[in-house]
């Protein structure tokens, strides 16, 4: 069977921008999706807010995934769904698939390229060092808005919410609209992780409490959660022994943070960034490893689901643009893109292919810290080629800067500084 | 003079609004809806509502539902209710109205997703 062009690892909002764009530039694609239909996370997101800068339009969740759905149905872009990719090796012309689903069994396919769009995933109890026995009552957020949105149960009638992300505030509000009641919001850093808005439509308007620099230390119960132990914490995360309390509950729901997924990457052993924890990509989304792109929340975890489209269908395009210029092309000459450790969290892409005939670079930056009045500038050999003051700037929302490289001439330095 | 955190768009503008010789200032707002929702939010606060209604269809047991507008926040809780009482048996499409009119607000509920659509793969031959 003869390769497919361009093969999308995910049906999310990434995965399906990034099929449907390269199929629209005339690749043979195919875009693989493990759950019986495309949409990812969007599903369980029944929330508003989504497409402001995509369709300039609130949307919700399910309603976002079904424009790309009914783009993806309208133009015949090639998906499987229930398929589930055992394993990804390389060959001579790409790579080889295999795949598993219950239509077929176990078969092969094979790509000359791959975009990896599969998401990301939440951080655990176990990865935050929450121990001890194994009461039934811990979710994460995720897992509670599956069982409250798709499966259409109420996992708890009184919990606490460690963690101040989002998923975890939308969360706070849902279950209260259902009929739970939230004890209250427990963050362990001194600012809540969540944007602003969510702060307020989500806890204010139903008085939920947040209690900042405030961590669960244990959690009580054998067959199901009784209750937890708090404590305040100082600046270095540490419970402050003397401040516990103990607080009644059935469930714990945690929103502690999330995780590119990139098993993947991982077997194909593309270097990953520690900062991201997705591969590093040069400005065409392309890893470390020639002909693999990576989109999306499997590249780094976005706040605005319109920036993980929008990585798909840049993904998806400089999939082609890599395969038509696989004859007679130069050698990636990846440039690294410095930044400012202490300033700032990650910068995405983090190279610069200086070989490449794509001068447009977007950047995806993340503050490390909230500030007023900063100034982001970008340096390309010691020259200011970007320049911008924003009011203010904090962790939660990233910012994007789409520049031009084509004014400066042999690049060989890059670096993004703060002020 | 009143701090809110605007909720029009992810920016999440903080805005200072007063009222002054009968007439509302804004501060703060980077945007025109940002000042429409500061002086909504002092007269006649509203939002909008998703949820999920239950339906009969083993692989979807939910469907997930919005208002079409905005309705007056106190009317939040009864409109739960209302929600909570429906059970979908036939399928709808997205943007179908699921109750129409609720609570005299002139908003209906329509549904976010297709309901009873299963979806069809396409591959090459």
């Amino acid at each position: 069977m003869s390769p497919y062009d361009v093969v999308v690892l995910g049906a999310g909002p990434a995965g399906m921008a990034a099929g449907l764009q390269a199929y629209r530039l005339g690749a043979k694609v195919l875009i693989i999706e493990r759950e019986d239909k495309p949409g990812g996370i969007l599903k369980q997101c029944i929330h508003d807010g989504f497409g402001l800068k995509k369709f300039n339009e609130k949307l919700t969740g399910p309603e976002y995934a079904g424009r790309y759905i009914k783009m993806i149905e309208e133009n015949e872009v090639p998906i499987i769904v229930s398929t589930f990719v055992t394993d990804v090796s390389k060959n001579e012309n790409g790579f080889k698939l295999s795949l598993v689903n219950s239509k077929k069994g176990l078969f092969e396919i094979y790509a000359k390229s791959l975009i990896l769009a599969n998401g990301c995933r939440e951080r655990t109890s176990k990865q935050i060092f929450i121990h001890g026995s194994r009461p039934a009552g811990v979710y994460t957020a995720g897992t509670a808005q599956y069982l409250v949105n798709i499966l259409g149960y109420l996992p708890c009638k009184k919990c606490v919410i460690l963690g101040s992300g989002d998923i975890g505030l939308i969360m706070a509000r849902r279950l209260t609209l259902e009929g739970a009641k939230i004890e209250g919001v427990y963050e362990a850093k001194s600012t809540p992780s969540g944007l602003s808005r969510n702060l307020s439509q989500c806890l204010d308007d139903y008085n939920i409490p947040i209690y900042l620099s405030h961590t669960i230390t244990k959690i009580i119960g054998t067959d199901r959660v009784e209750a937890v132990e708090i404590a305040k914490v100082d600046k270095k995360m540490k419970p402050i022994s003397g401040t516990e309390m103990i607080v009644e509950c059935d469930s714990v729901i945690l929103s502690v943070g999330l995780i590119p997924e990139n098993e993947i990457a991982e077997s194909l052993e593309i270097e990953l960034d520690i900062a991201t924890k997705g591969p590093f990509v040069d400005q065409n989304f392309m890893t470390l490893e020639d002909g693999v792109f990576s989109c999306g929340n499997a590249l780094h975890v976005n706040d605005l689901v319109d920036y993980v489209s929008e990585s798909g269908e840049y993904a998806g395009e400089n999939a082609l643009n890599y395969l038509e210029g696989l004859n007679g092309k130069k050698e990636r000459k990846l440039i690294p893109i410095n930044y400012e450790k202490d300033k700032f969290l990650y910068v995405v892409p983090q190279f610069i292919d200086i070989n490449s005939d794509n001068n447009k670079a977007v950047f995806y930056v993340r503050s490390r810290d909230i500030r007023n009045n900063a100034r982001i500038q970008i340096i390309g050999n010691s020259k200011l080629i970007y320049d911008k003051k924003y009011s203010f700037i904090k962790p939660p929302e990233m910012e994007r800067i789409e520049m031009d490289l084509c004014d400066i001439k042999d690049l060989d330095a890059i670096e993004v500084i703060m002020k | 003079m009143k701090k809110l955190t605007c909720i029009v768009c992810p920016k999440g503008c903080l805005l200072k609004v007063e009222k002054l010789d009968n007439e509302w200032i804004v501060e703060g707002a980077s945007c025109k809806k940002g000042k429409e929702f500061a002086i909504s939010e002092m007269t006649l606060a509203k939002r909008s509502l998703s949820s999920t209604v239950k339906t009969t269809f083993k692989n979807m047991p939910r469907l997930p539902v919005k208002t079409d507008g905005e309705i007056p926040r106190e009317l939040i809780s009864p409109l739960m209710e209302k929600i909570n009482g429906v059970i979908l048996d036939y399928p709808v499409n997205a943007g179908e109205i699921i109750l129409k009119n609720v609570l005299d607000t002139r908003i209906n509920i329509v549904a976010t997703t297709d309901l009873g659509k299963i979806f069809q793969e396409k591959t090459y031959a």
